[in-house]
């Protein structure tokens, strides 16, 4: 029963954040993402840090069974790996039988596919190694560390990149973590969590402690050794009968398969439990273990990646090709003119979203864990390859430009990064400024008649001038009056100079707020 | 022109009638009368008073053969299907075909060409065009070479119905075809029977009109082609009614295009479509535009432009039984055109004469989805209103999904290069900026 609740809970959460990050139901599962305990940690989420310390104090670390994306991804590796070795054994039992009944000699089991664990003494030097080096860059800043070996981050990355990839440096990042933390998971259960993930190392400190432990009732045990052959965390000491709760994530895979009732959650500062014998709850074994079709389908969900980039390289080749055709079409009627896709500009100040306050304080608390990125409906946020924010996003605005009705990167942000801003108050914050390049402005260099940038203004901050004054025949020229514009990069999306827009936003040390 | 009242209307079509029937400039074919109710059986065919052609009054617009891409990508013809309903029309008794150097990207005479060689010459008449308008220079040995380039296009020694493309009054006249003597090398080539009848197509004021018409006397057009519909008879920017009623006065067959407003008036909004269904439960919509075109007996033929088989098959039965409208009739068509013309529709109909527009906008695209959701009734009108939020996405969808997000109203500059180029006297880059507005409005829920 425990157990089923643990899935059933961790089912809804991996499917709510994994949707999440695809970029659906905000609305619905947003506070998901707030009860991530690094981003909590970050944005000084007082009150969800300390409603996870509690829950770890009370009953250990239920949050990498339930909360955690990662740490359900990693039992889902291994429930599948479990379900086929489950099949290979009946399959082998089937053929045995047959082989026993015409007399002939039984085949052998060449390679068990199935999973036994066995216990395994604590790595304390690795792990609080990668624990102290962890925390040393999150004081020092070098975030790259920090998002490379973060759970969230790192699940946040696996998804987006799956999704929606952009260039190819996150995806490759995260496509080696993902195989990392498969094979890991595969191999050896619960073992990134229990020696490289920062929050399992922290959360430990505590559930060492907590008020309820797995307890090995001795009373009880019969020795049978399946508590510990089953157990995903090597935590279990059979010989000793003891559970190393610093690593034991509350999964109740041992409860269940103890036939004799000796496993359970105990109240570790009372009395000894030895003599009183506590009936057996239903602790029927239940052979096949159900796991929400849901989570299947998410890991199903990952395939068609390749399928679908090779289709976008067809289509855009097809795409560049037609457009060459069309510029033949000045004479003729019809036909599409070529569209040079845009470049984004290279900034001198770095763009932050509303809400960021500055760069400073962005970089400082953001996870890359690619929320933002994945619920920026204008295509503006992508995470960045620059070694110095790599995967933190950036803005851009060759594909979009921040909305003024859009306040989703605000309200997602489980970091405290972006923070919360609304409608009313955005259009009334500063992010940046945008400066004319007039070698590129097509007024200035084709004499078109354009102000393009000026006339979609939102803040009506541009207006034309005679590049000449007084000269009625110059042609007219933006100019930003600077403390008008607010840095939505609306004039920087629709510049028709391509591929490099004849008008930039440059981002603001500390944004203004009006 | 737009204040006619409706009695005017009905006297004007029915004294159009008359007067067409008393010029006699064309002769109606098997069976129809001006003004009669009678069923016509098989494909009604016009008299040309000038060569005698017997002229379909279903003629084929080659300006919208469907286009498939290739595999380079390229967008051609797709010739398989221009084929097919080629011979589909010819079968039917279609045998005026009617194209132009400029259509299609350039690709419209070679595929209607190679379409029309597979039946015997002299089973169809040729129209085409001299496109001097747009990027050539207007000079005489362009113009000769357009020329000779269709004749080698087609095949022939001759081409039957031959135009000066788009001439919107006497100034652009005179610079294509007056100053280069390209008028004087074409009158030669009528007169020497390569030219069998020479005419020009009209877009513009009344008084473009008038100027060019003056010059019958000197020129003699054989044939003019004209915008004509129920809906700019009287409510069009330029008054159709007194186009048609001009030529016919002066004995000069009407050769029709946009009878159906390239699709818009096939596509009317739902409650005026109901309208027509209540009368003629079992006939299309657009049988009616073409019927109130087929009722006038000056016209020698109308022009479709006809995309699709099922296109060309609705045609051909509308014409096959053809019926022409009687009094009460134009009296109802003249009530429709006028409450079509109060939806804030953008009267494009689709020609691409604007494109390709230089900044990559997908200007007939931007329009027909907004028209497509006028017609459907899916215009929000403020935030209060109870399916806001879900006319609200269903009109960014579907945009979106219409047109690539960088050739979107958004990215227009205003640089006018588009305006001069509609034949409808459309203010793009001012719609344009109307449908942004109104996409804003939406996204950002402000009314």
């Amino acid at each position: 029963m425990l157990k089923k609740t643990r899935i059933a809970l961790a089912a809804v959460f991996f499917v709510g954040i994994t949707l999440l990050l695809v970029g659906i139901g905000q609305q619905w599962w947003g506070w998901m993402a707030k009860l991530q305990f690094l981003p909590a940690c970050l944005a000084l989420n007082v009150a969800v840090i300390v409603a996870l310390v509690l829950l770890t104090f009370v009953c250990g670390r239920i949050y990498c069974s339930v909360i955690c994306p990662l740490g359900v991804y990693q039992d889902l590796v291994l429930w599948v790996r479990r379900t086929l070795g489950k099949f290979q054994m009946k399959r082998f039992a089937r053929r045995a039988a047959k082989a026993k009944a015409a007399g002939k000699p039984v085949p052998k089991l060449e390679r068990r596919l199935g999973k036994t664990f066995g216990y395994k003494p604590e790595h304390k030097a690795l792990r609080y190694g990668i624990w102290g080096v962890f925390v040393l860059c999150l004081i020092l800043g070098i975030q790259v560390l920090v998002a490379l070996i973060a759970p969230y981050s790192a699940y946040g990355r696996i998804v987006t990149s799956i999704v929606n990839p952009v260039g190819w440096v996150v995806p490759l990042i995260a496509f080696l973590t993902l195989a990392c933390v498969t094979y890991l998971a595969w191999t050896d259960g619960r073992s990134w969590c229990n020696n490289i993930c920062p929050v399992g190392t922290t959360l430990s400190f505590i559930s060492r402690f907590s008020l309820f432990r797995m307890a090995i009732d001795e009373s009880k045990c019969i020795s049978c050794g399946k508590c510990y052959k089953n157990c995903k965390a090597s935590c279990i000491d059979g010989e000793a009968h003891k559970v190393d709760c610093s690593r034991c994530v509350v999964c109740f895979d041992c409860v269940e398969q103890c036939s004799e009732g000796a496993l359970k959650l105990r109240f570790a500062y009372g009395s000894k439990p030895a003599a009183k014998a506590v009936p057996a709850p239903a602790a029927a074994p239940a052979p096949a273990e159900p796991v929400a079709p849901s989570e299947a389908k998410e890991s199903a969900s990952e395939a068609p990646d390749a399928g679908k980039r090779a289709f976008m390289l067809g289509a855009l080749m097809a795409g560049s090709a037609a457009l060459l055709h069309a510029q033949e079409g000045e004479k003729t009627d019809g036909g599409l003119a070529a569209i040079l896709p845009k470049k984004a500009p290279k900034r001198e100040q770095r763009l932050v979203p509303p809400g960021a306050e500055s760069a400073k304080h962005f970089y400082k608390h953001c996870t890359a864990c690619q929320l933002c990125v994945a619920n920026c409906p204008n295509n503006v946020l992508r995470p960045s390859t620059d070694p110095g924010h790599l995967m933190q996003p950036k803005m851009d605005f060759d594909r979009g430009f921040c909305r003024p009705e859009c306040t989703n990167c605000s309200q997602v942000c489980p970091a405290g990064a972006i923070l919360p801003i609304t409608k009313e108050e955005k259009s009334m914050i500063h992010i940046g400024r945008a400066v004319v390049d007039y070698d590129l402005c097509i007024a200035n260099t084709q004499g078109v008649d354009c102000g393009s940038c000026a006339s979609h203004c939102p803040a009506g901050a541009i207006s034309m001038v005679r590049k000449v004054k007084d000269d009625r025949q110059s042609p007219l020229i933006p100019s930003v009056i600077e403390d008008r514009c607010i840095g939505c990069g609306k004039c920087e999306y629709l510049c028709p100079s391509r591929p490099i827009s004849a008008i930039h936003v440059e981002g603001l040390v500390s944004h203004i707020k009006e | 022109m737009g204040d006619i009242s409706r009695r005017d209307f009905i006297k004007a079509g029915a004294g159009a009638l008359v007067l067409g029937s008393a010029a006699a400039a064309c002769k109606s074919g098997s069976g129809v009368k001006a003004g009669d109710t009678e069923v016509s059986e098989g494909m009604p065919l016009r008299t040309n008073p000038n060569t005698g052609d017997k002229v379909s009054l279903l003629g084929y617009g080659c300006m919208r053969w469907p286009m498939k891409r290739d595999e380079a990508g390229n967008e051609v013809i797709d010739q398989e299907k221009v084929n097919e309903m080629v011979d589909y029309a010819i079968e039917h008794g279609v045998n005026y075909f009617d194209s132009a150097p400029v259509y299609l990207q350039g690709q419209s005479e070679a595929a209607t060409a190679k379409a029309l060689s597979r039946h015997p010459r002299d089973s169809y008449y040729i129209a085409t065009k001299l496109s001097n308008h747009r990027g050539f220079e207007p000079t005489y040995e362009a113009g000769v070479a357009m020329y000779r380039r269709s004749l080698a296009f087609y095949d022939t020694d001759h081409i039957d119905y031959y135009l000066l493309h788009n001439v919107p009054g006497m100034e652009a006249f005179r610079q294509r075809f007056l100053d280069n003597g390209l008028l004087d090398f074409l009158l030669k080539e009528r007169a020497e029977g390569r030219i069998r009848n020479l005419g020009f197509s009209f877009h513009g004021t009344e008084r473009g009109l008038d100027e060019i018409l003056a010059l019958h006397d000197t020129y003699h057009w054989d044939f003019c082609q004209i915008q004509m519909n129920y809906v700019d008879w009287n409510h069009g920017n330029y008054s159709a009614r007194y186009a048609y009623e001009e030529l016919v006065s002066r004995g000069i067959p009407v050769v029709i295009m946009e009878p159906l407003l390239g699709g818009r008036l096939s596509s009317v909004p739902v409650p005026v479509a109901e309208r027509f269904k209540e009368r003629e439960p079992s006939r299309s919509v657009a049988s009616w535009a073409f019927r109130f075109v087929g009722t006038m007996p000056g016209v020698l033929t109308a022009l479709s432009g006809m995309t699709y088989m099922e296109h060309l098959q609705d045609n051909i039965s509308t014409f096959e039984r053809f019926k022409p409208l009687n009094e009460e009739e134009l009296e109802f068509l003249e009530e429709m055109a006028g409450l079509i013309s109060n939806y804030p529709l953008v009267p494009c109909t689709g020609c691409q004469y604007c494109m390709p527009c230089p900044y990559g906008i997908d200007i007939p695209s931007i329009f027909k989805h907004y028209n497509s959701s006028v017609n459907s009734g899916l215009i929000a009108q403020s935030t209060e209103q109870k399916d806001f939020r879900k006319l609200r996405k269903a009109y960014l969808t579907s945009y979106d999904k219409a047109v690539e997000t960088v050739r979107q109203a958004d990215h227009c500059i205003s640089c006018n290069s588009c305006v001069p180029r509609c034949p409808q006297g459309i203010r793009i880059p001012r719609e344009l900026r109307r449908i942004d507005n109104y996409v804003e409005s939406l996204k950002q829920e402000t009314f």
